[in-house]
């Protein structure tokens, strides 16, 4: 393994992962250096999350989500790779759940991971629509822990049928909210909450669009910022209104930069058109 | 008689010979289990919460008509197969269910308290089912004892229904019993089956003696479709060698020379006599459409009319390929797994263009009966279209999303006469390293096929899609029916590019239509193959030879694997699941020899084969339709005609469609569905395939079947121009574009329907050679008709898709529909003429009219001139003018970008007298808006005059939303509305839910 300056992350693919390609792309614009690996892989030789900064979850369908999004997956790292996710937690990494990513953190229950348990507690229900729908929302960033989402607002896409966000109970929620777990919600264009449909897609509670854990080093989101990290990306691109850094690079950013202090690696800055990644 | 054949679908053969066993298949749990337990598990969502599963089948039972329901809640139980302890089944529950969602319980269904009524639907035995199947590859994975996995869906009903009437409510709109079982109440268990392996025999079909009667009829007892002059070809074959055909041979000629695969028709000869005069074709399609391209011959068009889609260069290093197929008939039966598997078929063509591409983007296109048709108005037989599709749309987005593969293109168009037969068009581009473009297997390298099992779906597609469907189709060909998994060929996907990358393989190609008969005859057509039958992994045991030969289970894809490179491959191939055999070797002796241990089975020469298809001389005859002209009465307002064009399902919002695609995987998207603020339709989709690259694709498409019924040839010069102006509206040159044609059309045996497909032919001959673009690649759909059961036959409409498919340096330079500057001016291209036949607004009088818009010679002029402009930045955004004419494609530019227009219909450039309602409603082609800043406007002019394009200054961007548009005789309002008022009738097209407010 050569030593790089640069925070790696290990980019994840299990069968039917389907945006691991730009995800990983994402991280390496933003200064990463990103490491593929099918799941298989990682099941084979864990030890492959100790040698990187941070992990990241892709969007998809794994294992086809016949049995519910997130679950098979979920079920395979539950039974055998928590503990080696949660010492990568321990030691400073990050752990980032996009989507299908974040349906699985929240099976497994590294997300919300609340007084360390590890039991779910939150679920990513059914839209209400009882659809998969695919369009722009904005997020913005709530008081909360996490550096990931530190920054203005986003513009990106959702694309799902499963992302309705749910605790188990009042009290969870009251907690979550409580310790800054909400970290992103959905507000509508001209910043407003509650978000109705469709500025909130999927009927969530509070109108939550992704969570942390309470070290704020394990962020999952439903949206795809990975899909606004070009500037023609942006719906207000052809009226010349879109901003010059793309809003989804945002996460990204910030997590390398958050990677960089913690292991004291020099900033290498962010880059922009590196072929992603070397595969594990 | 020699034959004497039993019942369908197999004659009894007089000569057999056993062979040992047949090989069963390596899952767990066959025979030997036969006695373990059955377990229940009962998933359902915790009573406090939502159920929006429940929510949506209570909507479905109430449009099939059902009322008093109350509310309806969804169980999912699954059958576990095997001992389950106490531990083992809090695990299985845990595994399967979601904690926080939803309560498990094992054991017999609880009986349904009063006025709840209970039914079930389950995949019927034998049918895929990959949510099944990951359960128990799930559960086997953690190490627990389950053999099979049963899913089944408990719905549960509340209120005052009758028992019978909930059943049929639910066999129509809750499953579909030709591939479901629909039962009352909630089993309390499920009998498993077990079969036992089939017995590999060689079965000689005894035909060297029959005439040619007991031949055609030998032909359709055995569902070969082949024809009498065919069979008496293979007659006159086997006569020669001296020996009877085996019914693997048989199958195996009949599914290469089916319409599907070798396109006898069109590839023959055609006599065809019109207005007192005759021209024949040697072969109709080469002489046309494929002498266009050759004529042209661009030198960026890499491979055409030889792949299974067409490539084009990229940039340079890599090139892009596209391909179109039809999946109408298993649509109509089954449009769920119809479409899905239409889908997955298409990409598998991409996958296999080349030593494979990666598919960056797929498109489709819909033909439906009206949606609004009363139920009683249904031919027996047939669904209601709604209700096609609502099954066609999920079938595409489950597995176009699950493949992570954006639908980013597409139209839906209704018609009376698609009733019986819906057409679905599926589409799928890919990206090919220019190193890949060539492939060819060679002598000595294994036959590997790898993905999905064989299993018993799809048998007779190929021969099947080249009849035509009837009232008992439903369920004589429901064999025909295929379900698709996704997951399955996403990760042949993975696995596939890989191994290119590494040249593990000379040749690969995708098992569809004709399955291992087609793939491994097509590869080793020059060269010769030896292949094994028992190395098949199979679905389930009980297969017979042949079944195993022609079966089209999905997701299966053949290559050619040199011998050193087996282990990695089969190594790679069990790194990600996927499951890798070598079926045979390609030889140098020029035969198909399939065995099934050591059974001989088949011996073929593959000259016979690819060459021995008798050639027939088609006649084919045109007359042009008697039409009248329609006179329409002059009025002062067409405000109240513009809405009710914007409210027809064919020209309004398809949002609810459209949403349910991820158009967004892989990030590539620029120009999206929808744009501007209030999302308004976009003419063409534009992608960025390459990550970090600027350079981009253009797809869009052109289809009008009403123009073809006044005249085929000039529906196909119309059907290019639309693609061609669709992609030039945002930004294409039109140098850098290629095009595919898709024809669906009704049976050719008539002269006159083949008449009309030579017209367009010709038309799409003259079409390409005008505006010197290239066909890349196309393909037929033959007998898209459907005979009532009363013995009317409803013949499809001539439906030509052209797609096209452009490239361009800098995605930066699009633009896209919506106005977006109040004060910027709008300019119209192109001229308007007499031309409403076929239009949109006569169709809304119930008029065709006769006169057909017509093709002018500057068209590609105007089309050039138009795209400089966009790509020196003179445009703000642009907008092309077909459905519903000028009129609605003002108001679509208004209400997208939410601002307003203000136009004059006198600035218009016309050609002779037109009242207004020809020029806002006449569809005359090559015209489009654009909207220019004031200050760029003297450059724009200068360039289209440059050019001798026809333009007008019509009026300006306002900021006030509301389109007015002034009357060319008077100084009134021809129309005058707010736009607001324009989007919600354009948003209300489609009989579903555009948007749910909660």
């Amino acid at each position: 393994m050569t030593r790089s300056r640069d925070p790696r992350i290990l980019v994840v693919r299990a069968p039917g992962t389907n945006c691991e390609r730009e995800t990983a792309f994402a991280f390496e614009a933003a200064g990463a250096q990103a490491v593929h690996a099918h799941l298989n892989a990682v099941l084979a030789r864990p030890r492959l999350l100790e040698e990187v900064q941070g992990l990241a979850l892709p969007g998809g369908f794994s294992f086809g989500d016949d049995l519910g999004a997130g679950t098979v997956y979920g079920a395979l790292v539950r039974n055998r790779l928590l503990p080696r996710v949660r010492r990568l937690v321990d030691r400073g990494g990050i752990v980032l759940g996009i989507c299908n990513g974040f349906q699985v953190l929240v099976k497994t229950g590294l997300l919300p991971a609340l007084e360390g348990s590890e039991e779910q507690s939150v679920a990513l229900a059914a839209n209400v629509s009882n659809r998969y729908e695919d369009r722009w929302v904005t997020l913005e960033a709530t008081a909360s822990n996490a550096f990931f989402t530190r920054g203005d607002r986003i513009a990106c896409p959702v694309a799902h049928g499963e992302g309705r966000f749910l605790a188990r109970d009042e009290a969870t929620l009251e907690r979550l909210a409580a310790g800054g777990q909400l970290a992103l919600r959905y507000v509508d264009p001209s910043g407003r909450v509650p978000a109705r449909y469709p500025w909130n897609p999927n009927g969530a509670t509070r109108d939550v669009a992704g969570i942390t854990d309470p070290t704020g080093r394990v962020l999952g989101l439903m949206p795809h910022p990975e899909r606004n990290q070009f500037p023609w990306q942006d719906p207000r691109f052809h009226a010349g209104e879109a901003p010059p850094v793309p809003e989804g690079m945002l996460p990204f950013r910030n997590a390398v930069r958050h990677l960089r202090e913690a292991f004291g690696m020099a900033g290498g800055g962010a880059r922009r058109g590196r072929r992603a990644g070397a595969r594990a | 008689m020699a034959t004497a054949p039993a019942s369908r679908p197999r004659p009894a053969p007089t000569r057999r010979s056993r062979a040992r066993a047949g090989k069963g298949p390596r899952k767990a749990g066959t025979a030997a289990s036969a006695s373990l337990p059955v377990l229940r598990l009962e998933l359902r969502v915790r009573d406090d919460l939502l159920d929006p599963a429940g929510r949506s089948a209570r909507a479905a039972l109430q449009q099939a008509g059902l009322r008093g329901l109350g509310s309806v809640r969804v169980l999912r139980t699954y059958f576990l197969e095997g001992p389950l302890d106490a531990e083992g089944r809090r695990r299985a529950a845990q595994a399967l269910g979601d904690a926080v969602l939803d309560v498990a319980s094992f054991g017999r269904p609880r009986a349904a308290p009063r006025g709840v009524h209970e039914v079930t639907v389950m995949r019927r035995a034998g049918v895929s089912d990959p949510e099944a199947e990951t359960a128990r590859r799930l559960l086997q994975s953690l190490g627990l004892c389950v053999a099979q996995v049963k899913a089944a869906r408990t719905y549960r009903v509340q209120g005052r229904v009758p028992r019978a009437a909930l059943g049929a409510a639910a066999a129509r709109a809750l499953g579909n019993e030709v591939i479901e079982e629909v039962l009352a109440g909630a089993p309390a268990t499920y009998r498993f089956p077990h079969p036992t392996p089939a017995v590999a025999q060689r079965v000689e079909v005894l035909l060297r003696t029959l005439d040619g009667e007991a031949l055609l009829a030998l032909s359709r007892r055995m569902g070969l479709s082949l024809s009498r002059v065919e069979m008496e070809a293979v007659q006159a074959h086997f006569r020669t060698l001296g020996r009877e055909p085996t019914d693997v041979e048989l199958e195996t000629v009949a599914q290469t020379w089916s319409e599907h695969c070798k396109h006898k028709t069109l590839g023959g000869a055609v006599r065809m006599t019109e207005g007192g005069t005759v021209r024949t074709f040697r072969n109709l399609l080469k002489e046309t459409v494929f002498a266009a391209t050759q004529r042209l011959a661009k030198p960026w068009c890499w491979s055409v009319f030889k792949d299974n889609a067409g490539v084009i260069d990229f940039d340079g290093t890599d090139g892009v390929c596209m391909k179109v197929e039809t999946h109408n008939h298993p649509s109509a039966i089954e449009p769920y797994g119809g479409a899905g598997t239409g889908i997955g078929g298409v990409i598998r063509d991409i996958l296999g263009t080349g030593l494979g591409a990666r598919p960056v983007a797929n498109t489709d296109v819909f033909c439906f009966g009206p949606p609004d048709l009363p139920q009683g108005k249904v031919p027996k037989g047939c669904m209601h279209p709604l209700r096609l599709l609502k099954g066609v749309v999920s079938g595409v987005r489950d597995y176009g999303n699950r493949m992570g593969i954006p639908t980013v293109n597409g139209a839906i168009l209704f018609d009376p006469r698609y009733v019986g037969n819906p057409v679905v068009y599926a589409g799928c581009v890919g990206i090919l390293p220019r190193r890949f473009v060539r492939k060819g297997a060679r002598p000595g390298d294994l036959v590997v096929a790898f993905g999905g099992r064989t299993g018993r779906d799809g048998i007779h597609g190929a021969t099947f899609s080249s009849e035509e469907l009837s009232a008992e189709s439903e369920t004589v060909s429901s064999g025909a029916v295929q379900i698709g998994d996704a997951i399955t060929e996403k990760k042949v996907l993975d696995v596939l590019l890989q191994a290119r990358d590494r040249g593990w393989f000379h040749a690969v190609t995708d098992c569809g239509a004709g399955g291992f008969s087609s793939a491994v005859g097509e590869m080793g057509a020059d060269l010769g193959a030896d292949v094994d039958l028992s190395t098949a992994p199979l679905k389930y045991p009980g297969l017979k030879a042949f079944e195993v030969w022609i079966s089209e289970a999905q997701e299966r894809m053949v290559a050619a694997v040199p011998p050193r490179a087996w282990k990695a491959f089969q190594r790679l191939c069990a790194s990600e699941d996927v499951e890798a055999f070598a079926l045979g070797r390609f030889t140098r002796d020029h035969r198909l020899v399939v065995r099934h241990g050591r059974t001989v089975l088949a011996r073929l020469s593959m000259e016979f084969l690819h060459e021995g298809l008798p050639r027939v001389q088609r006649d084919a005859c045109w007359t042009p339709p008697r039409l009248a002209e329609p006179r329409p009465r002059a009025k002062a307002s067409w405000t109240a005609d513009l809405a009710a064009v914007l409210r027809m399902p064919q020209v309004g919002s398809k949002e609810w469609v459209v949403r349910q695609y991820d158009h967004e995987v892989q990030s590539g998207a620029v120009v999206r569905p929808f744009m501007g603020p209030h999302g308004g339709p976009s003419d063409a989709a534009v992608l960025a395939p390459k990550l970090g690259s600027r350079r981009g694709i253009v797809l869009s498409n052109g289809i009008n079947p009403a123009y073809g019924d006044i005249d085929p040839h000039q529906m196909a010069l119309l059907a290019v121009d639309e693609a061609l102006r669709n992609a030039v509206a945002v930004g294409a040159d039109p140098a850098r574009v290629a095009i595919l044609d898709n024809f669906t059309w009704g049976s050719c045996s008539r002269p006159e329907t083949l008449g009309a497909r030579v017209k367009a032919a010709e038309g799409c001959r003259d079409a390409a050679l005008l505006y010197g673009t290239p066909f890349i690649s196309g393909k037929d759909s033959l007998n898209n008709e459907f005979r009532t059961e009363d013995g009317r036959v409803i013949v499809v409409p001539p439906t030509l898709l052209v797609s096209a498919l452009g490239v361009i340096d800098d995605v930066r330079k699009t633009v896209t529909l919506e106005a977006k500057r109040p004060g910027a001016r709008i300019v119209v291209v192109g001229r308007t003429r007499d031309e409403l036949g076929g239009s949109h607004w006569y169709r809304l009088q119930g008029w065709l009219g006769a006169r057909v818009p017509t093709v002018q010679p500057d068209a590609p002029r105007v089309l050039a001139a138009v795209s400089r402009a966009i790509r020196a930045g003179l445009v703000l955004s642009a907008h092309d003018l077909s459905e519903g004419g000028l009129a609605v494609a003002a108001a679509e530019m208004a209400f997208s970008g939410h601002h307003g227009l203000d136009l004059d219909l006198r600035a218009l450039p016309v050609q002779g007298r037109l009242d207004d309602a020809r020029r806002l409603f006449s569809e005359s082609p090559t015209r489009l808006l654009l909207e220019v800043d004031a200050a760029r406007l003297p450059a724009l002019r200068r360039l289209l005059r440059a050019a001798r394009a026809p333009h007008a200054v019509l009026g300006t961007v306002t900021q006030e939303p509301v389109l007015r548009v002034r009357s060319s005789r008077g100084r009134h309002d021809a129309i005058h509305s707010p736009t607001e008022v324009l989007r919600k009738a354009w948003r209300s097209a489609l009989p579903v839910p555009t948007e749910t407010a909660e």
